[in-house]
């Protein structure tokens, strides 16, 4: 699996340290109810097919928010977390 | 009919003539007071726990594809009760000791083999972690010895024990651990579970549940409607999408994990060897074939394979412990689909929709608890009270803060 770092292109999976689904970027409110907590920490849409989820490039420190399948491991891009490039 | 040694020797004189198919194959019924979705180990343990300690009738388990296609002839077959926390620790001491008794209960030889498990340590830090563990397991009413080094040597004189990263200190062997043959579990608790009036529907994938006012209303299927009063969704690795169909969100994400298994060579590995440090375990099937593995890919995923960095990984970390193993060629490597939980601990519970329960997040730890999972579902479905060996393998137990992490790795579900 190659995933294409906006930074350093593709390069192999084994450079890179995975977090989760990317739903985690999106952190509740310091005033959020319990629940948006537990959604936020626990629950996983968890789709079979296209994903988003957080990679970082080891190399050179990248947060990458990454566009994958989950069934046949296709990556279809990343950009680094701000959304500041696109790669793919 | 019942198996046994004379009935084997009869047939043997008789060509082999009499043994009829072990399980029937029902046309579905148009309702069923139970129905359980998913053929797995789990799915079958449940329906003959229903059937044979609650006495219900009318039960239907409902398989997508053929009765033991899924991660129960996928595993590597490792049956323990080493558990620590309170929670994980009787829960997996029930289901060993259902384990020694399965032969009988089910007529069934399933190939249960207590060979003894040893997990190894290699620092100061990890022995007194050990210690601790097997104090647990021996309060818990099962066994565990530490061993030094030259006790580990004794019994495994094949480890490279000068390994510079990880030279070996000891290891806690857990002696009623061991292995049993997969297949054989999920044919077992078919044939006892059909023999005991149990409805078996393969090549039925549900495709939709109906739920009304927040009751469970009945199910859809590639094989027609199926109406019921109660269902779990018991479907290993498919579990978020399952529930998905009632309007759920699970604390899951699904992973790869994969195994491999060598040509069939001579007894050499008398145990179940775990080497949690370099993410590798492995044990000899009694074929002949090194059957090991090691960790999960990390990365989500739904493809019944793995990738090559993984695999590279487990060579690797095999080498490094027992170098022996190097000549032997690699004949097949698969993968199956986990679902991994925020605490590495599963969910036995009922869900927000009325009727409907549900059994998941078994992670990679799932056949050793078949058994005692079957069991304690059929008891919360039987009773409507969870079973007190599995009361806090409850759903809810993320969002009020109740979390069985034995890792004590945190709320990152690729963790554990
Ligand atoms: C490589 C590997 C090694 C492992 N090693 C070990 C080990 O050494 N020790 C251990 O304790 N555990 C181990 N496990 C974990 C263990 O195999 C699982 O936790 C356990 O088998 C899961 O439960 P199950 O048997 O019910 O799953 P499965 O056999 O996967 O059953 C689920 C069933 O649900 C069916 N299904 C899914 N969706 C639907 C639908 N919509 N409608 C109808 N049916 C559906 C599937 O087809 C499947 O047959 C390992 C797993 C893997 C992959
Ligand atoms: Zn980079």
């Amino acid at each position: 699996m190659l995933i294409p770092c906006p930074l350093c292109g593709p390069r192999d999976r084994r450079e890179f340290y995975y977090m989760g689904a990317a739903e985690y970027l999106e952190r509740p409110g310091p005033d959020a109810a319990a629940e948006a907590w537990d959604a936020h920490l626990h629950l996983r849409a968890n789709p079979a097919g296209r994903t988003r989820d957080l990679w970082q490039h080891e190399c050179c420190g990248a947060w990458l928010v990454v566009e994958r399948c989950t069934v046949t491991h296709r990556v279809f891009g990343a950009r680094l977390i701000g959304g500041l490039t696109d790669a793919a | 009919m019942r198996y046994s040694g004379l009935q084997v020797l009869w047939e043997g004189l008789r060509g082999n003539r009499g043994w009829g198919p072990a399980w029937t194959k029902p046309e579905p019924k148009p309702a069923y007071d139970i129905v359980i979705i998913g053929g797995g180990g789990h799915g079958l343990s449940t329906a003959y726990y229903l059937a044979k300690n609650h006495g219900l009738k009318n039960i239907a388990v409902l398989e997508k594809g053929y009765l033991g296609g899924g991660n129960i002839g996928r595993n590597t077959t490792i049956v323990r009760a080493n558990y620590f926390l309170p929670g994980n620790s009787e829960f997996y001491s029930h289901s060993l000791k259902l384990w020694e008794g399965l032969e009988a209960e089910l007529n069934y030889n399933v190939m249960h083999s207590q060979r003894g498990l040893i997990n190894l340590f290699h620092s100061d830090g990890q022995r007194d972690a050990f210690a601790r563990r097997g104090n647990a397991m021996i309060n818990q009413g099962d066994d565990a010895i530490l061993l030094d080094r030259e006790g580990v040597r004794a019994h495994l004189p094949y480890l490279d024990f000068e390994n510079h990263r990880f030279p070996v200190y000891g290891g806690l062997l857990h002696p009623r651990g061991g292995t049993a043959r997969h297949d054989a579990v999920a044919w077992g608790y078919a044939r006892a579970a059909s023999r005991l009036g149990v409805d078996l529907i393969e090549n039925c994938e549900v495709t939709g549940i109906t739920v009304n006012g927040g009751k469970l209303q009945g199910l859809t299927t590639t094989r027609g409607e199926i109406g019921a009063k109660k269902v779990a969704i018991v479907v290993a690795g498919r579990s978020g999408q399952v529930a998905a169909m009632a309007g759920l969100t699970l604390p899951i994400e699904s992973h790869v994990l994969q195994a491999f298994v060598t040509e069939g060579l001579k007894p050499c590995i008398d145990h179940v060897v775990s080497f949690g440090m370099g993410h590798f375990y492995i044990s000899q099937s009694d074929k002949g074939g090194l059957v090991f593995g090691g960790d999960i890919d990390f990365h989500a995923s739904y493809a019944a394979r793995g990738n090559l960095p993984m695999m590279e990984h487990v060579m690797e970390a095999g080498m490094a412990l027992m170098p022996m193993i190097g000549r032997a060629r690699v004949l097949r490597s698969w993968g199956g689909i986990m679902d991994m939980s925020p605490d590495g601990s599963p969910v036995i519970d009922r869900t927000p929709v009325d009727g409907l329960y549900i059994n998941c997040g078994w992670n990679y730890g799932g056949f050793k608890a078949v058994p005692a999972s079957g069991w304690c579902l059929a008891h919360l479905m039987a009773t409507d009270e969870s079973h007190e060996v599995a009361r806090r393998f409850r759903l809810d137990r993320f969002a009020t803060g109740h979390l069985l992490d034995e890792e004590g790795t945190g709320s990152q579900h690729n963790l554990h």
